[in-house]
Parts: C-alpha cells; sequence; structure tokens
C-alpha cells in the first residue's frame, strides 16, 4: 500500500465507501464540512446516495431510513449538529439500527466556536438523546486512524446494530497526514431485518415503540446485553511505555500525540513516564486503568474539555490511585510545554509525598 | 350458514390484501383496529389499502408510519414498514426511497405530525420532488395526545390548549398545506379531499389511488391531504363529525387538485448501475496503481535524525496554506515522516492564518508546532504574534524589507527580504510564498528539487504556474545563499 497526504475528513470518506458505505446525509458545519464535501463528490462515483439535508434533525432521520432498508450510511457534524441529531440516534439505537456518525469536534457550549475542543464528549460518550442505551465511540488521534477507524467503525456498527460515533477534534479532522487505504472494496450483505422492498422483506418492521412496559424491559434488557458485550469485546486503547511508568498520562484524540511527545521528553530527565491513550470511549478501557493502577502512582488526565473524561476515568480508577487534572478550553491546547511543567512539578511535589503514604500504610 | 349459502355471495368489497388478516402485533382485540369508531383513519387505511391491491405493488411497498394516532400502520399493512419520529417521515422516506428506487415509498402522517414538527421535512422533501408518495390526514386537532391545538386547527375552535378557541393573535392561522406546497415547483401532484359524505370519500380514493401510481410511473412528489373527522375529540357522533368535514372543516379547507403535472411529467430515469467494486479504490484515488512511488533520498546511517517544525503564518491569500502543504507533500516524497495542521475556518476568509508543518525521519508524535525550528512570517502581524515562540539556534524567515528591532530574538537567525515584491518582479507577487519555500528549502536543506517538482506536480494543477514556481523556489534559495555570504 503507498500513502498519501491528505486531511483526516477526507480519510473519512473515501474509507467509508472502501468498507461499503453508499449513503451520506449531511449538513454543513465547521470544522467538519470536508466530510460532506467528499461525499458529495465521490458517493455518486461510487453508486451511493448523497444528498445534503435541510437540518441535521433531517439528516439524521434520512441515515434512520438508509439503514433500515439495509444500506451502510453515515453522516457528519460537529457539536451543534450533533445536538441537534440526537433524537434521531436514539431512534436508531432504539430501532437497533447501525450507522457511523463522525463528530468533529469545536469549541462550545452554544454557538461556541470553530475551534478544537473535546467538550462533545458528554453528549456522544454518555448517549446525549432520551432513553436507556449507548453508543459506542471511536477517538482517532491520527489521519491513518480517520481511516483505520471509520472502517472498524462500520464493522461494529453492523455487528452490534447501534450507532457508532467517530469523535475527532477539528485538528485531526483538519490536519494532513500520510495515509494508506486498503485496497479491496467491502460489499456488505443486505441484513435480514431491512425492509428492502420486495416479498422477502415484507414481514418486516423497524422501529422503538414497545408498548408492552414488560416487552419494553426485555428490549432494554437485549440492548443493555449487548452493551456488556461490546465492553468485553471492543474495547480499546494504546499504551506507550506504561511498563514500568509511575506516572500514566491519560487522553484521547489530538491529546494522546501531545501526551507522547510530553513522555518522550520526561522520560529524558529521568522521569518513569508512560501515556494510556484510550481509542473506545465507550466502552471505556477500564481494565487497562485498573491493571495499571498496580504499578503507577497517580495518573493525569488531559483534556480539552472541563473534566469529561476525567469523571470516566475516576470511575474507572474507583479512588485506587490519585488523579490530577490539567485542562485547556476555549480552543486552547493544553501544549507540549504546559503539560510538561505539570508533570514535572508532580514529579516534584506529589511523587515524594506519594512514596512516603504508601511507607506509612506499609508501617502500619 | 351453511357452507352452501356462503358460496352464493360474491364479495365485491372485501378486506383489501394488503392488510393482514389477523392484527398480530396489536396486543389484545386482533381483529379489529385501535381506531375510534367514525376516525376517519380507518377509511383513509382502507383507501390506501385497496390502491396497493389494485396497483399490485404489496411486495414493493414500504410505508413510513407516523408519531400520533396514525402510528400503528405497522399492525394493519401487510408491506414493508418503518416507523419514524414524531414529524420526520418524510426525511425517512427519503432515506429509504433513495437507497431503494425499485421500491414504492408511502409516507403517512397526521396534521400535528406533518404540518407543525414536520413541516421543515415535508416543506424540504416536496421541494426536492422526493419520489414519494404522502398521505396527510388532517383533523384539525391532536388526537393521540387528548385534543390539543393543531397548526391546522380552525380559528375560534376550543381544543385543550386553545380552551377559549384559536385566537389569530395568539396561535395564528390554519396553516394550509396543499396551497403552500402548490407554491413549490417540483411537485406533480397535490390535492385535498374530504370524508364529509360519500361522494367525497369516492374522489379520496381516487385521488390516494392516483398518488401511489404516480410513483409507481416514476412522475415524483404526490399528496394527498384527507380532511378527517375525529368524533371523539370533536366530542361529537361519528355522523355529526362527518357532517363537521363537509360543512365547517371545508369553508377553511376548500377540497380540490392544487397542482397537476402528471401529463407533462417524465418517468424518472432508473439510476446508473453501481460501478464493479474492484474500481472503487482507483474512483476513489487511492489504488496503488495511482499513487506516485516518491522519491525517497538514499538513506545516509551518519546524518543525523531529522526532525523540522515550521510554523508558517501571514494573511489569507499569501499562500500560507499551500506552503505548508507543498513542503509537506515533497517531505512525504522524500520518504520522511510528515504533518500538516492548518488554522481554519473564518481567519482563511479574511485575516491571518497559519499552519504547522512537521518533517521527521521518525514517527511524528504531535503534529503541533509550538516552538518552530523555523517560523515564515509573511507579514508583520504574523512575526510579532509569533516571534517569541522560535526557540534559540531556530530561524526567522521574514517578508519584508527590514526586520523590526524589537522582534529581534537571542540565537534566533533571521532573513528579511521583501519576497513578496521579488515575486511581483518574476512576474507575480503571489509566488512569493514559493520564493520564502525556496529560502526554507537552501536554509534546512533537507529535501531535493526532485521532490519539490513532485509536490508542486501533485498540488498546483495550472501549468502556467508551474514554472514560475520553480523559478521562483530557485531564486528564494539565491536569496539564502546570497544572505549567508
Amino acid at each position: 500500500m503507498r500513502k498519501q497526504l491528505m486531511k483526516g475528513n477526507e480519510a473519512i470518506v473515501r474509507s467509508a465507501i472502501l468498507a461499503g458505505c453508499r449513503a451520506f446525509y449531511g449538513y454543513p458545519i465547521t470544522p467538519a464540512s470536508e466530510i460532506a464535501e467528499a461525499a458529495a463528490l465521490y458517493m455518486p462515483r461510487a453508486g451511493g446516495v448523497f444528498l445534503q439535508a435541510e437540518s441535521e434533525v433531517a439528516a439524521i432521520n434520512m441515515i434512520y431510513g438508509a439503514a433500515g432498508a439495509g444500506v451502510r450510511s453515515m453522516t457528519a457534524s460537529s457539536g451543534p449538529g450533533i445536538s441537534l441529531m440526537q433524537e434521531g440516534i436514539s431512534y436508531m439505537a432504539g430501532a437497533e439500527l447501525p450507522c457511523v456518525i463522525a463528530d468533529i469536534t469545536r469549541g462550545g457550549p452554544g454557538l461556541g466556536n470553530i475551534a478544537a475542543e473535546q467538550g462533545d464528549y458528554h453528549q456522544v460518550v454518555k448517549g446525549g438523546g432520551h432513553g436507556n442505551y449507548r453508543t459506542i465511540v471511536l477517538a482517532p488521534h491520527s489521519v491513518q486512524e480517520m481511516a483505520d477507524l471509520t472502517a472498524l467503525a462500520f464493522e461494529l456498527a453492523d455487528r452490534y446494530r447501534n450507532p457508532v460515533f467517530v469523535l475527532a477534534d477539528g485538528f485531526i479532522g483538519q490536519m494532513m497526514e500520510p495515509v494508506e487505504f486498503s485496497q479491496t472494496a467491502v460489499e456488505p450483505r443486505t441484513p435480514d431485518y431491512a425492509v428492502t422492498g420486495t416479498k422477502e422483506t415484507r414481514g418486516n418492521l423497524i422501529g422503538s415503540l414497545h408498548l408492552d412496559i414488560d416487552e419494553m424491559e426485555a428490549h432494554q434488557g437485549r440492548m443493555e446485553a449487548k452493551y456488556r458485550h461490546a465492553e468485553e469485546h471492543e474495547t480499546r486503547a494504546e499504551e506507550w511505555r506504561t511498563a514500568d511508568a509511575e506516572i500514566v498520562l491519560t487522553g484521547y484524540g489530538i491529546m494522546g500525540r501531545i501526551l507522547k511527545a510530553v513522555a518522550a521528553e520526561a522520560r529524558a530527565d529521568g522521569l518513569k513516564i508512560g501515556v494510556l491513550r484510550p481509542i473506545t470511549l465507550f466502552p471505556f478501557p477500564k481494565l487497562h486503568f485498573q491493571r495499571l493502577a498496580k504499578s503507577a502512582r497517580v495518573f493525569v488526565v488531559v483534556e480539552m474539555s472541563n473534566g469529561q473524561m476525567l469523571e470516566d476515568v475516576r470511575l474507572a480508577l474507583n479512588g485506587a490511585r490519585p488523579v490530577e487534572f490539567l485542562s485547556r478550553v476555549g480552543g486552547n491546547v493544553p501544549s507540549h510545554g504546559e503539560v510538561l511543567e505539570f508533570v514535572r512539578k508532580l514529579a516534584r511535589q506529589s511523587l515524594p509525598a506519594l512514596h512516603l503514604e504508601e511507607e506509612c500504610v506499609a508501617n502500619v | 350458514m351453511s357452507s352452501e349459502m356462503i358460496a352464493e355471495y360474491e364479495v365485491s368489497h372485501g378486506k383489501a390484501k394488503a392488510f393482514y388478516e389477523r392484527y398480530e402485533r396489536k396486543d389484545e382485540l386482533q381483529h379489529q383496529t385501535h381506531f375510534c369508531p367514525g376516525c376517519g383513519h380507518g377509511q383513509t387505511h382502507k383507501m390506501l389499502a385497496k390502491a396497493i391491491d389494485e396497483l399490485g405493488i404489496q411486495n414493493r411497498t414500504i410505508l413510513v408510519g407516523p408519531v400520533g394516532c396514525g402510528v400503528f400502520t405497522y399492525y394493519y399493512y401487510d408491506v414493508g414498514n418503518i416507523s419514524a419520529a414524531h414529524g420526520r417521515a418524510t426525511a425517512v422516506a427519503t432515506g429509504v426511497k433513495r437507497s431503494r428506487p425499485e421500491s414504492i415509498v408511502i409516507d403517512y402522517q397526521g396534521d400535528g405530525d406533518l404540518a407543525a414538527i414536520g413541516s421543515a421535512e415535508i416543506l424540504h422533501a416536496a421541494n426536492r420532488g422526493e419520489h414519494i408518495t404522502v398521505i396527510f390526514v388532517n383533523n384539525a386537532i391532536y388526537s393521540m395526545t387528548g385534543g390539543q391545538l393543531a397548526p391546522t386547527t380552525l380559528l375560534g375552535q376550543k381544543t385543550a390548549t386553545s380552551p377559549e378557541g384559536r385566537n389569530a393573535a395568539n396561535e395564528g392561522y390554519p396553516l394550509h398545506v396543499c396551497e403552500l406546497l402548490a407554491t413549490l415547483e417540483a411537485p406533480v401532484y397535490i390535492e385535498r379531499v374530504g370524508l364529509g359524505d360519500n361522494k367525497q370519500i369516492m374522489q379520496a380514493a381516487r385521488a390516494i389511488k392516483r398518488a401511489v401510481e404516480n410513483q409507481v410511473r416514476g412522475l415524483g412528489f404526490s399528496l394527498i391531504e384527507v380532511l378527517s373527522p375525529c368524533p371523539t375529540l370533536f366530542k361529537m357522533t361519528p355522523v355529526e363529525a362527518q357532517r363537521w368535514v363537509r360543512d365547517v372543516m371545508e369553508k377553511t379547507f376548500p377540497l380540490g387538485v392544487f397542482r397537476d403535472r402528471t401529463k407533462e411529467a417524465q418517468p424518472r430515469a432508473l439510476p446508473e448501475a453501481a460501478p464493479a467494486l474492484d474500481r472503487i479504490p482507483q474512483i476513489l484515488g487511492v489504488a496503488n496503481e495511482d499513487l506516485p512511488e516518491g522519491n525517497p533520498a538514499v538513506h545516509d546511517e551518519t546524518a543525523a535524525d531529522l526532525d523540522l517544525a515550521v510554523r508558517v503564518a501571514g494573511f489569507g491569500g499569501q499562500g500560507v496554506l499551500l506552503l505548508g502543504e507543498v513542503l509537506a507533500e515533497a517531505g512525504l516524497d522524500a520518504g520522511l515522516e510528515v504533518s500538516w495542521l492548518p488554522s481554519y475556518g473564518p481567519e482563511m476568509r479574511s485575516g491571518t492564518s497559519n499552519c504547522h508543518v512537521r518533517l521527521a525521519t521518525r514517527v511524528i508524535d504531535s503534529p503541533m508546532v509550538t516552538n518552530p525550528d523555523v517560523l515564515v512570517a509573511m507579514n508583520e502581524p504574523a512575526l510579532r504574534k509569533f516571534v517569541k515562540s522560535v526557540h534559540a539556534g531556530g530561524w526567522i524567515l521574514y517578508n519584508g524589507e527590514e526586520f523590526p528591532a524589537d522582534c529581534e530574538q537571542p540565537g534566533v537567525q533571521v532573513l528579511a527580504c521583501p519576497f513578496t515584491e521579488i515575486a511581483d518582479a518574476l512576474g507575480n507577487a503571489r509566488a512569493g510564498n514559493m520564493l520564502m519555500l525556496g529560502a526554507l528549502l537552501e536554509m534546512t536543506g533537507v529535501l531535493r528539487d526532485v521532490n519539490i517538482d513532485a509536490a508542486l506536480k501533485r498540488l498546483v494543477k495550472n501549468p502556467r504556474w508551474t514554472e514560475l514556481n520553480r523559478r521562483a523556489i530557485e531564486r528564494g534559495r539565491e536569496l539564502m545563499r546570497e544572505s549567508r555570504l
């Protein structure tokens, strides 16, 4: 395979079409618009459908229709647009329809700004729509991962019959890096549940209405079992020099890249430091954190949001280790220098105290 | 009755085959519908089912159901069924029909669903001329939720949320969907029918069938609005409710054909066959055979690891992003790891623009360049914004005759030249970015001409620029060489 220089947003569309996606409905929004633009160009050439919808509300419901008709389909947006899609995402989860949604995040709340932020974590990872459901969330940190995780997203969406997010910040969407693509296009099987306008599928029903309360509970039970299964089988994270790390830095997307640069430099100073980068945000890589908690002394969460992933890290660690937090918002990024200074200070001040504390515990 | 006696009957108005024999998706009373006696939905359901039978399209039909009293379409219709969110049926139908153009997609909605919460979706589906059939049941009230004001509620009509009667000053006027949609170009057939008496019902049946048939013929968007009684919430007997539709409701919503272009409409061409699967990588421009091999430099074991971080900044329109792109593309051609990160959004169209470029022999951790080795400042504001970020031992290339004295940094070397003016003399001021690129290449020595040529070939499609860019880069190299003398 040969590499070419490409924006993350453009890589998503190529990878989606290679993965068999043949319907894209969307609405322009910075910094996600290149995805719709590339889909407008390539989807019809590949025999698929592209339509710029009248709103994100309509777009996600068009996706609902396409998915109900058994076609791999996707949309893309950013914070405010994702908020508008939440109704449709809940309906898709309820009707157990697959789709892929790319959220190329920007600053919020409200109109916010178009700079890269990670404030969509809650609305995407926790399921921002109504009712008991989850979405699987993949968080790429490079253009190559934009391609690879988009392909994976379609597989997972079909496997779990559930919406899957590709959650990337504006940097990952807008930046160009060398990327290589699969040379084989996939032709997915039309799923059995689809309504395709044939005699064989006439008995099929796509919907999420269950008036009978026990039936509704059973339906949710099946959905919940699906999510537990995903937690067991689909959790992904990257660990970088964590084996002997006393300090574990953690962050996703662009932060994962910055943290690796910081850790490399801090290692050169002699600090025992590593990076744990969640690749799936739901399911959250709890076990990775719990395993590292046995050897690491302190975890540092670095986010471009107000402590949204921090909550999941704390839940995963459940008090086993202290968790420090560093964040910049509004479009600012915790810089290499900022994080490095934070880590050095932590190493100077807190690590010795933590060692001491452990000795005290050992002496009791 | 004995079987002999049954044989004497010929069933002329039996249950449509498009209905299930028994409504097994219902919890109870599976032999009857959930509709109240005298409800217009029951009659509309029947007419639609009959049309599906008569057109012989049961297997092809996909019915998109609404939220409201019509929500249980899938209890009754033995066709493909999709249940949509409140107001979104036309969007769902759009998604279905576009991916399954051979299917017959029928969208069934009530007045709250279609004319209030789904008003954007119906307007745009009609405006695009989606090849779907819309059955719009208008009973002037929200029935499922217990009789609240609808967009089609008549002036003065009392509902649970207009207890004193609909007041135009507060709730506005009844919304005329057919008239509104008939202002659009795309729809081929729009008619309002009523269920006010038998004659009206006969016409309704004909109109519904035509609206479905139009789709079978591939003609385009058809919508039938059905004025329909809701005895329960009108608080009338079924007979009174039917009369009210005819005598009162029809005054606000006159019956008739608002659009009929079925004669002129051309049947839609079938979509072209999808390309073969093995052609997809080529179509997407990702096939290996179509990608350049690149011109990697022979690896020099003794050379130190390359890790170059560049920040390019200037006004939008100065070619800031392109400069960075050529650098990154040439780096890739040379077999290096590269990253290019732009500023984006409104600043691209006016004001300042900048990008981060990294070229390295090892995997690049962060694509963000906070402390560049080289700052390419294409104007003074850009210089002032980033000057302090350049680390000691780094370089600043400044587009200006004089380097501002207050911007000098210890340990940072500077090349200040009026690059834009020199480019202008060469042939075009816009080649100033390539001059600066040339100076940068000369100074760093990281890339060969063959890499730059390959990058320019990929990024600059207009041949007029190729020659000028080459000359500009060469001149930039010269300027750097001269400065070092």
